[in-house]
């Protein structure tokens, strides 16, 4: 290994750490919601403090329970999403890839309602 | 010729059963993406034994030949796009004869997970994808490292063997 090699996994890695602390950093604003959406179309927007099963498309279902959110089935080969942690924190989504099926944590504002759906 | 052509089928063979063997590690890390890339051992070795045109030629060819086996459609779109983005910043340090082949390893796995992720954004239309960032840094990072020792390994191995 060369002096350079150092100084790019030096680089790499000062990126990640910066990168993730500054997601770690930004304020937990409370009361978030899960947006889904198929294919860059928005699907829904859920309450995120409400247990609930949600089945989106036939095609994905997805369970929220004690403030996460985790994809319970799938129908791809892959598994990848079903396979994912439970997501919580602002910003952080669970994809589908295969079905174009996104989840993503919204934090934000108070809502007036408690969900929307279509 | 013919000895390259031979050459050639070798390598896309033996990418083509390390795509399999990945397969067949059960390990998931909770976030899509990361693995280890076992078969771009080859693509690294191709590079460095007989240059950017062959690796990416064996690149393309694996990836479709992997994916219409292995995988879909999907797969096969965003490993073009990890593949050749890798490849190409792995020839830009190769140049520059200031990496070692461990660190040209790092840059292409590391570049790989930005190709992919890129993909990932244009595919599902959300930069949200975007949240993974770090964590797909750090991975391409090891999986680089540890695929770079064994392909220096092998080369230091390989040198009497003439592929061009």
């Amino acid at each position: 290994m060369k002096k350079n090699d150092f100084v790019l996994i030096g680089l790499v890695l000062l990126t990640a750490i910066a990168v993730m602390s500054y997601q770690y950093l930004k304020k937990d604003p409370g009361n978030q919601s899960i947006q889904i959406t198929v294919d860059g179309q928005n699907y829904g927007t859920y309450n995120l403090e409400e247990n609930q099963t949600i089945d989106i498309n036939g095609t994905n279902t997805l369970e929220i329970q004690d403030g996460e959110a985790d994809m319970s089935h799938a129908e791809c080969p892959d598994k990848l999403c079903v396979n994912q942690k439970a997501i919580s924190r602002d910003g952080e989504s669970i994809i589908c890839l295969p079905n174009k099926v996104v989840v993503t944590v919204e934090g934000g504002e108070a809502r007036e309602l408690d969900g929307v759906t279509h | 010729m013919k000895n390259r052509a031979a050459y050639f089928g070798v390598f896309t063979a033996l990418a083509l059963i390390f795509s399999y063997v990945e397969m067949l590690i059960p390990i998931q890390f909770g976030v899509p993406g990361i693995k280890l890339g076992l078969a771009n051992l080859l693509i690294v070795i191709m590079l460095y034994k007989c240059g950017t045109k062959e690796a990416l030629l064996l690149s393309v060819v694996r990836i479709i030949l992997s994916g219409f086996i292995f995988g879909n459609m999907f797969s096969i779109i965003y490993s073009l796009a990890g593949g050749i983005l890798s490849l190409f910043v792995m020839t830009l340090l190769k140049r520059r004869d200031s990496f070692s082949v461990a660190g040209v390893s790092i840059a292409g796995g590391v570049s790989h997970n930005i190709g992919q992720l890129l993909m990932a954004m244009l595919v599902v239309e959300t930069y949200r994808v975007g949240y993974y960032l770090p964590v797909l840094l750090i991975a391409g990072v090891i999986t680089g490292a540890l695929i770079g020792i064994v392909a220096s390994e092998v080369l230091k191995r390989l040198r009497n063997i003439n592929i061009k």
